[in-house]
C-alpha cells in the first residue's frame, strides 16, 4: 500500500471541519482559539502535502507551512493576551457575553 | 486668474478669518467686510457684463475659464457667466449681505453659525459661476450640508425633524440628479462635463427621454415642485432667520436655474417630451401653494406655502418654453428671492420680539413697531404683484410669455396659474389685517421696541432692491432676454404644441412596453 | 406739451417725500406740501386743457392725439412691450381736469376734516399716491400701462379705506375692496393677454388688419377687460366692496369712491370705444344689460339705507350704471347716428364727478358736525349749517336732473341716447332717474329737515364747518351750476368731431316731470316731523324693506362664496391633504427606511460566530452555484 495524496488530505479535511464546527459552536473563546488552530494546521498539512506530491522540486508549500506556523504562534500569543484582558474586565470569556463593542 | 473665482475665494478667506477671529466683534467685522466685498464684486460684475454685452460680444458666456481637475472623467473647474448667472450672483450677494445684518445679534455660538453660513454662501455662489456639471453638483452639495446643521442647531420648533426632513428630501433629489448628470455625460460620449461643450454634442433622444425627468426632478425638488415641496414649510419654519432668507431666497433658485441650464438646455428633446407632464405638476404647485397658504396660522408657514406657489411659477414659466416666459422665470427667481428674503427677515425680527409667529396671537403691530410693520406691508404688496415692486414685473412677463403658446392645454394652464394672484392677495391681506392692524391687547407686546439699526440696514437694502427691480425692470429684462435666447431656441424648435399631452402619453406607453419587453427578455 | 410730465411727477414726488420724511414733519407742513403740489398739478391740467382744446383741428375735424412722452418700460418681444407714457387726447384731458380738480378740492377740504388726526401726514402721502396713480391711469398710452396704474389705484384705495387701521370694520372693508377688485382684475389681465396676443400690441389703436384677424377673440378680450372695469366701477355683482369702502375717511370717499377711481371702468370702456364699436358690438349689448340692472338695483337699495354715506355710495353705483348704459347704447362712432351715448356718458362722468364729490364733501361736513353717519342723529340741520345745506341742495337738484343744474343736461343726453337705442331701455332709465330723485330727496330731507334728533343736538350743538371745508363745497357747487352750459360736445365726442348738444324737448319734458313728481313724493313723505306714509310702507312690506336694507343679501352670498367655498371647501381640505397625505407619504418613506433598519439590525449581532456561519453558508452557496453552472 502506497501512501498517496488522499491519505493526507482526508485527515486534513477532517481536522478542518472539526475546526469549523468548533468555531461555530463553542462558546468559550479558548475553545474557539483551539478550533482556529485546528483549521490553520489543516491548511498547513495541505500546503506541505501538495508541495510534496504535486511539485516535488519546489519549496513554496513548505515555506508557507512554516509561515503559517509562525503566524499561528503570533496569533495565539495576541489572542491569549486579549482573552486575559477580557477575562479581567468581564470575568469570563464566553463569546455571548462579549458585546461591549457593539453599538 | 479668473475674476469669477473670487466668488469662491472670498468666502474661503472669510472662513479662514472667521476661524481665527476672536469674539463676537471680530466675527461681525469679518462678515461685514466679506459680505460687502461679495456685494461689491457682484455689482461690479453686473456692470462689467452690461458693458461687455454693449460692446457687441457674440459669445454666450462672459469670463469663461477652465482648469482640468480630474482628467479621466473630464472634470474641470470651469467657470463662466451669462446674464442669468449674473443676476443670480447679484441676488445671492444681496441676500448674503442682508442676511449678515439680519443675524447680527444671533446667540449662541455666533462664530460657528457664521462659519456654516459662509460655507453655505460659498456653495451657492460656486454653483452659479460653474459651467461644469460635476463642479456644479459639488457646489450644490456643499450648499446642502450646512443647511442641516444650521437648522438643526440654531433653529426653532421641531428643528431636528425639520432639518432631517429637508436634508433627506434634498439629498434624495440630488441622488436623481447625480444619475441624470452621469446619464448626460455618458450619453454625450463621455468626453466633457462642460455644459457649453455638452450643448454642442448631441445626446441621443432616447437617452434624453430617460434622463430629463431625473435631472428635472432632482432640481425640481429644490425648486419645491409639487408633490416634493413638503420639506419647504417645515424647513423654513424651523430655520433661523438668515438661513430662511438664504434658503428661500437663493437656494430654491438653484432648482430653477439648474432645471433651465442643465435639464432643458442639454436635453431639449427630453424637455419637449416631458414638458407637459411637468407643466401640470407646476400648475398644481402654483395654485395649490396659494390655496394652502390661505388657512395657515404660522407666519413662516404662510410664507413657505407662498414660496411654493411662486417657485412653482418659476418652473411653470420655464416649461412654457418661450423666450418671454423663460425671461419671466428668471425675473421671478430674482424677484421672489428678494421679496421672500425680505419677508423672512421681517418675520424673524417680529418673532425675535414677540416669541410667537401665530397670527392669532399678534395684533396691532403697526403701532408698536411701525418700521417693521411698514416693511411687512411693502413685502406683502410686492408679493401680491403691485406694480412698481418686483413681483409685478416678473409675473406679467411670465403670463405674457406663457400666453404665446396658442394651444388649449397651455392656455388653460396659464389661466389657472393667473388665478393665483387673487389668492395671493387673499392670504397677504389676511395676515396684514390680522397682525399689523387692529389694536394690540397683549400687555407684553406693548412694551416691544421697533427695529434696531442693523435690522433697518437689512430691511432697507431689500426694499430698495425690490423697488429698484420693480421701477426699472428694462435693463434686467434685457440682460436676461439675451442670455435666455440660446437655451430657449434649442427647445422651441422641437416643440409640437397641439397634441403635447397625447404625444407624451403615447410615448410613455411605448416606453413602458419597451421596458416590459426588455424585462421579459432578461428573465 | 412736455410739461404734462410734471402732472405725473409732482404727486409722485410729493408721495415719496411725505412717505419717507412725513413723520418728521408737522401736520401743517405735510398737508401744505401735498396740497401745493396738487394745486400746481390742477393748474397745469387746466392749462393743458385750454391749450389742447384751442389747438387747430385736423382736416377731418378732430383734435390730434399727442404723445409728448413715451418710453419702453418693460420689453417682452420686439413688438410687445409695456410702455410708460403720456397720451393727450380729448378723453385724457377731460379726465386730467376732473381728477386734478376734485383731488385739489379734497386736499384742501381734508385740512379741516382730518385736523388733529393721528397719521395726518400718512393720509396726505396716500392721497398723493392715489392722485399719481389715477393721473397715470388716465394718461396711459397703452392698455398695459393702464393696468399698471389700475393696480396702483387699487392699492392706494386699499390703504385709504384702511386708514383708520385700528377699526375692525375699516380693516375688513379695505380687504374686501382690494380682493373683490383684484378678482375682477384677473379678468382684465386675461383680457389684456388675449388682446396682446391677438393684436401684437398693447396700444389703444392697433392696426385695422390685426383687428380684423382677431375675429371672435376681440369680443372675448374686451368682455374680460370689462369684467375688470365692472369690478372697479362697482357693477353688479362686483359692487359689494363699494358700500363698505365708506369706512374710509369721507374726503377719500369723495375722491376715490365717488368721483375718480370708480369711474375708471367707464373710462376704460370709453378708451377702447372704437374697438368696441367696430369689432365687439355684442359686448356693448352686454354692458347695457349689466349697467341698467346695476343702476336699478342700486337705486332700490339706496331708497332704504339710513347711513348717509351708504345712500351716496349706492347712488354712485347707480349713476355709474347710467354711464355704462350710455356707452353701451352706442351703435356707431358717429355722434349724429347713434354715437351720442359716448358723449353723454363722458359728460355725465364729468358732471357726476363734481356733484357727487360735492355731496360726499357735504356729507363729510355733516358728519364732522354730528359725529355720526346715521340719519337718526340728524334732521333739521338746515338751521345750523346754512352753507352745507345750500350746496347739498344744489347737488341734490343736479343729480335729480332739474335744470339748470349740470346733472340735468348730462342725464338728458343719456336718456336721449337710450331712447334712440330702444324704447324699453329709455323708459327703464327714466324710471331709475325718477328713483334717483326720490332717494336723494329722502336723504336731503332726512338730514336737513324732517325729524330732528333734538336731544342729541342740544347736548352737542352742530356747527357750520370752517372755511377751509366750505370753500371746496362752494367751488364745486359753482361748477355744478355752470357745467351744464359748457359746450361739452365740442370737446369730447365719439368720433372726435364737434357735436352740438341740443336738448330733445320730449325726452327733457318727460325726465323733468318724472323728477319733479319723485321730489314731490319725497317731500310728502319725509319733509315733516311725522312721516306716516314712510312708516306705513315699511310696516306693510317688512320683507321687502328688510331685503332692500340688507342689500338683497348680496353680501351674504359673497361671504358664502369666500368663507365657505374658498376657506372651508378648498383651502382647508388642501392644507389637510398637504399635511396628512403628501407629507405623511414622505414621512412614511422615512419611517419605512427606519423600520427596515430596525428589522434587519439583529443580524448585526456583534457575535463573530454568527457572522462566520453566514459567511460559510454564503461560500457553500457560491460554490454550489459555480458547480451547477
Amino acid at each position: 500500500m502506497e501512501l498517496n495524496l488522499l491519505y493526507y488530505l482526508v485527515p486534513g479535511t477532517v481536522m478542518m471541519f472539526c475546526g469549523v464546527y468548533g468555531f461555530f459552536t463553542r462558546r468559550s473563546l479558548l475553545a474557539v482559539l483551539l478550533s482556529v488552530e485546528l483549521m490553520l494546521n489543516a491548511v498547513n498539512i495541505n500546503f506541505a502535502v501538495f508541495n510534496r506530491f504535486l511539485f516535488p522540486d519546489a519549496l513554496e508549500g513548505h515555506f508557507f507551512s512554516l509561515f503559517g506556523i509562525a503566524i499561528s504562534a503570533a496569533e495565539t500569543a495576541v489572542a491569549i493576551a486579549i482573552m486575559i484582558n477580557v477575562y479581567r474586565n468581564l470575568n469570563g470569556i464566553n463569546t455571548d457575553d462579549i458585546r461591549k463593542l457593539k453599538g | 486668474m479668473n475674476i469669477l473665482s473670487l466668488f469662491v475665494l472670498i468666502p474661503l478667506l472669510m472662513l479662514l478669518a472667521l476661524w481665527l477671529a476672536r469674539g463676537v466683534k471680530g466675527v461681525r467685522g469679518v462678515m461685514v467686510v466679506g459680505a460687502s466685498a461679495l456685494l461689491a464684486l457682484a455689482v461690479w460684475l453686473t456692470f462689467a457684463y452690461l458693458q461687455w454685452r454693449r460692446g457687441g460680444a457674440g459669445e454666450e458666456m462672459f469670463l469663461t475659464d477652465s482648469l482640468m481637475w480630474y482628467a479621466p472623467l473630464h472634470i474641470c473647474y470651469a467657470v463662466g457667466v451669462d446674464g442669468i448667472s449674473v443676476v443670480m450672483l447679484l441676488l445671492s450677494a444681496i441676500i448674503v449681505f442682508t442676511g449678515t445684518f439680519a443675524s447680527w445679534r444671533l446667540q449662541p455660538m455666533t462664530k460657528e453659525y457664521f462659519l456654516w453660513f459662509t460655507l453655505l454662501s460659498l456653495g451657492v455662489l460656486g454653483f452659479f459661476i460653474s459651467t461644469d456639471l460635476f463642479t456644479m453638483f459639488m457646489f450644490y452639495e456643499v450648499a446642502l450640508i450646512p443647511m442641516y446643521l444650521l437648522i438643526g442647531v440654531w433653529g426653532s420648533g421641531r428643528k431636528e425633524y425639520a432639518a432631517m426632513k429637508l436634508t433627506l428630501m434634498l439629498m434624495g433629489g440630488s441622488a436623481f440628479l447625480l444619475i441624470g448628470i452621469l446619464g448626460i455625460y455618458y450619453g454625450a460620449g463621455a468626453e466633457t462635463m462642460n455644459v457649453l461643450e455638452l450643448a454642442k454634442a448631441h445626446i441621443p433622444a432616447e437617452v434624453q427621454h430617460i434622463f430629463f425627468p431625473l435631472v428635472f426632478l432632482g432640481f425640481g425638488v429644490l425648486g419645491a415642485l409639487f408633490p416634493f415641496h413638503t420639506w419647504s414649510p417645515d424647513g423654513h419654519a424651523s430655520a433661523p432667520t438668515a438661513v430662511s432668507m438664504l434658503h428661500a431666497g437663493v437656494l430654491m433658485k438653484l432648482g430653477g436655474y439648474g432645471c433651465f441650464r442643465v435639464a432643458m438646455y442639454l436635453m431639449p428633446e427630453g424637455a419637449a417630451m416631458w414638458g407637459d407632464v411637468f407643466l401640470i405638476l407646476t400648475t398644481i404647485s402654483v395654485v395649490y401653494g396659494a390655496f394652502s397658504a390661505v388657512v395657515q396660522t404660522d407666519l413662516k408657514y404662510i410664507n413657505a406655502y407662498s414660496s411654493v406657489s411662486h417657485c412653482g411659477l418659476v418652473l411653470f414659466a420655464l416649461l412654457m418654453m418661450t423666450r418671454v416666459s423663460c425671461t419671466g422665470a428668471i425675473l421671478q427667481m430674482l424677484s421672489h428671492g428678494l421679496m421672500t428674503a425680505l419677508f423672512f427677515a421681517l418675520i424673524g425680527m417680529i418673532y425675535g420680539r414677540t416669541h410667537t409667529r401665530d397670527i392669532r396671537q399678534l395684533r396691532g403691530l403697526m403701532k408698536i413697531m411701525p418700521f417693521l410693520a411698514v416693511g411687512y406691508v411693502v413685502a406683502g404688496l410686492a408679493n401680491l404683484g403691485l406694480p412698481g415692486l418686483s413681483g409685478f414685473v416678473a409675473e406679467m412677463t411670465v403670463f405674457v410669455g406663457s400666453f404665446e403658446n396658442a394651444d388649449v392645454f397651455h392656455r388653460t394652464c396659464t389661466i389657472i396659474a393667473t388665478t393665483s394672484i387673487v389668492i395671493t392677495a387673499v392670504y397677504i391681506l389676511r395676515v396684514v389685517g390680522r397682525i399689523l392692524y387692529g389694536t394690540c391687547t397683549n400687555e407684553a407686546h406693548l412694551k416691544l421696541t421697533d427695529a434696531t439699526w442693523d435690522e433697518r440696514v437689512a430691511v432697507i437694502c431689500l426694499i430698495a432692491a425690490v423697488a429698484g427691480l420693480g421701477l426699472a425692470p428694462w435693463w434686467v429684462s434685457d440682460m436676461i432676454n439675451v442670455s435666455v435666447d440660446p437655451i430657449v431656441s434649442r427647445v422651441a424648435s422641437l416643440l409640437t404644441f397641439n397634441d403635447g399631452v397625447s404625444v407624451v402619453c403615447s410615448d410613455l406607453s411605448r416606453m413602458m412596453a419597451e421596458w416590459a419587453g426588455c424585462a421579459g427578455a432578461m428573465l | 406739451m412736455e410739461y404734462t410730465l410734471y402732472i405725473l411727477l409732482l404727486p409722485a414726488l410729493s408721495f415719496l417725500l411725505l412717505a419717507l420724511a412725513g413723520m418728521k414733519m408737522g401736520h401743517r407742513t405735510a398737508g401744505l406740501i401735498g396740497t401745493l403740489s396738487l394745486a400746481i398739478v390742477a393748474v397745469l391740467s387746466w392749462w393743458a386743457a385750454a391749450e389742447y382744446f384751442t389747438m387747430p383741428r385736423q382736416a377731418d375735424g378732430t383734435l390730434a392725439a399727442l404723445r409728448p412722452y413715451n418710453v419702453e418700460w418693460l420689453p417682452f418681444t420686439d413688438t410687445l412691450h409695456i410702455d410708460m407714457g403720456i397720451l393727450v387726447d380729448p378723453l385724457s384731458v377731460l379726465m386730467l381736469v376732473v381728477v386734478s380738480t376734485v383731488s385739489l378740492m379734497v386736499h384742501i377740504y381734508s385740512f379741516g376734516y382730518m385736523k388733529g388726526e393721528r397719521g395726518f401726514q400718512r393720509y396726505y402721502a396716500f392721497l398723493s399716491l392715489f392722485t399719481f396713480a389715477m393721473l397715470g391711469l388716465v394718461v396711459a398710452t397703452n392698455i398695459f400701462q393702464m393696468y399698471v396704474f389700475w393696480e396702483l389705484v387699487g392699492v392706494s384705495s386699499y390703504l385709504l379705506i384702511g386708514f383708520y387701521y385700528t377699526k375692525p370694520e375699516a380693516i375688513a372693508a379695505s380687504k374686501k375692496a382690494f380682493i373683490v377688485t383684484r378678482f375682477a382684475d384677473l379678468g382684465f389681465l386675461i383680457g389684456i393677454l388675449i388682446y396682446g396676443y391677438v393684436l401684437g400690441t398693447y396700444d389703444f389703436s392697433p392696426s385695422e388688419q390685426s383687428l380684423m384677424q382677431g375675429g371672435l377673440m376681440m369680443p372675448a378680450a374686451l368682455g374680460l377687460m370689462f369684467v375688470g372695469g365692472a369690478g372697479k366701477s362697482a357693477m353688479f355683482p362686483l359692487h359689494i366692496w363699494l358700500p363698505d369702502a365708506m369706512e374710509g375717511p369721507t374726503p377719500v370717499s369723495a375722491l376715490i369712491h365717488a368721483a375718480t377711481m370708480v369711474v375708471a371702468g367707464v373710462y376704460q370702456v370709453a378708451r377702447l370705444f372704437p374697438i368696441y364699436i367696430g369689432f365687439a358690438p355684442q359686448t356693448l349689448h352686454m354692458i347695457v344689460a349689466v349697467g341698467a340692472f346695476t343702476a336699478f338695483y342700486a337705486a332700490t337699495v339706496a331708497c332704504v339705507q339710513t347711513d348717509i354715506k351708504r345712500v351716496l355710495a349706492f347712488s354712485t353705483i347707480s349713476q355709474i350704471g347710467f354711464m355704462m348704459v350710455a356707452l353701451g347704447v352706442c351703435t356707431s362712432a358717429d355722434p349724429h347716428e347713434g354715437g351720442l351715448g359716448y358723449m353723454a356718458s363722458m359728460y355725465h362722468l364729468f358732471t357726476h364727478a363734481m356733484f357727487k364729490a360735492l355731496l360726499f364733501l357735504g356729507a363729510g361736513s355733516i358728519i364732522h358736525a354730528v359725529h355720526s353717519n346715521e340719519m337718526s342723529t340728524m334732521g333739521g340741520l338746515h338751521k345750523y349749517m346754512p352753507v352745507t345745506h345750500i350746496t347739498f341742495l344744489i347737488a341734490c337738484l343736479a343729480i335729480a336732473g332739474i335744470p339748470p343744474f349740470s346733472g340735468f343736461f348730462s342725464k338728458d343726453e343719456i336718456l336721449a341716447a337710450c331712447f334712440r337705442y330702444s324704447d324699453v331701455v329709455g323708459w327703464v332709465m327714466t324710471v331709475i332717474a325718477g328713483m334717483t330723485a326720490f332717494y336723494m330727496f329722502r336723504l336731503y330731507y332726512g338730514i336737513f329737515w324732517g325729524k330732528e334728533n333734538k336731544a342729541l343736538h342740544e347736548a352737542h350743538r352742530p356747527h357750520e364747518s370752517p372755511f377751509v371745508m366750505t370753500f371746496p363745497l362752494l367751488f364745486l357747487a359753482l361748477v355744478t351750476c355752470v357745467a351744464g352750459f359748457i359746450p361739452f360736445g365740442h370737446f369730447v365726442s365719439s368720433d372726435g368731431t364737434i357735436y352740438d348738444i341740443h336738448i330733445e324737448p320730449s325726452v327733457a319734458a318727460v325726465s323733468i316731470i318724472v323728477a319733479v313728481v319723485a321730489i314731490l313724493l319725497a317731500t310728502g313723505m319725509y319733509f315733516r316731523e311725522r312721516q306716516p306714509v314712510a312708516v306705513m310702507l315699511q310696516r306693510r312690506f317688512p320683507r321687502l324693506h328688510e331685503a332692500a336694507y340688507r342689500r338683497f343679501y348680496m353680501d351674504e352670498v359673497w361671504l358664502f362664496v369666500t368663507k365657505r367655498i374658498i376657506f372651508r371647501w378648498v383651502s382647508r381640505p388642501l392644507a389637510w391633504f398637504d399635511r396628512h397625505v403628501i407629507d405623511q407619504f414622505f414621512n412614511f418613506t422615512a419611517w419605512g427606511a427606519n423600520a427596515t433598519a430596525e428589522e434587519i439590525q439583529p443580524m448585526q449581532s456583534g457575535n463573530i460566530q454568527s457572522y462566520t456561519i453566514w459567511f460559510f453558508v454564503g461560500i457553500i452557496g457560491i460554490a454550489l452555484f459555480m458547480l451547477a453552472f
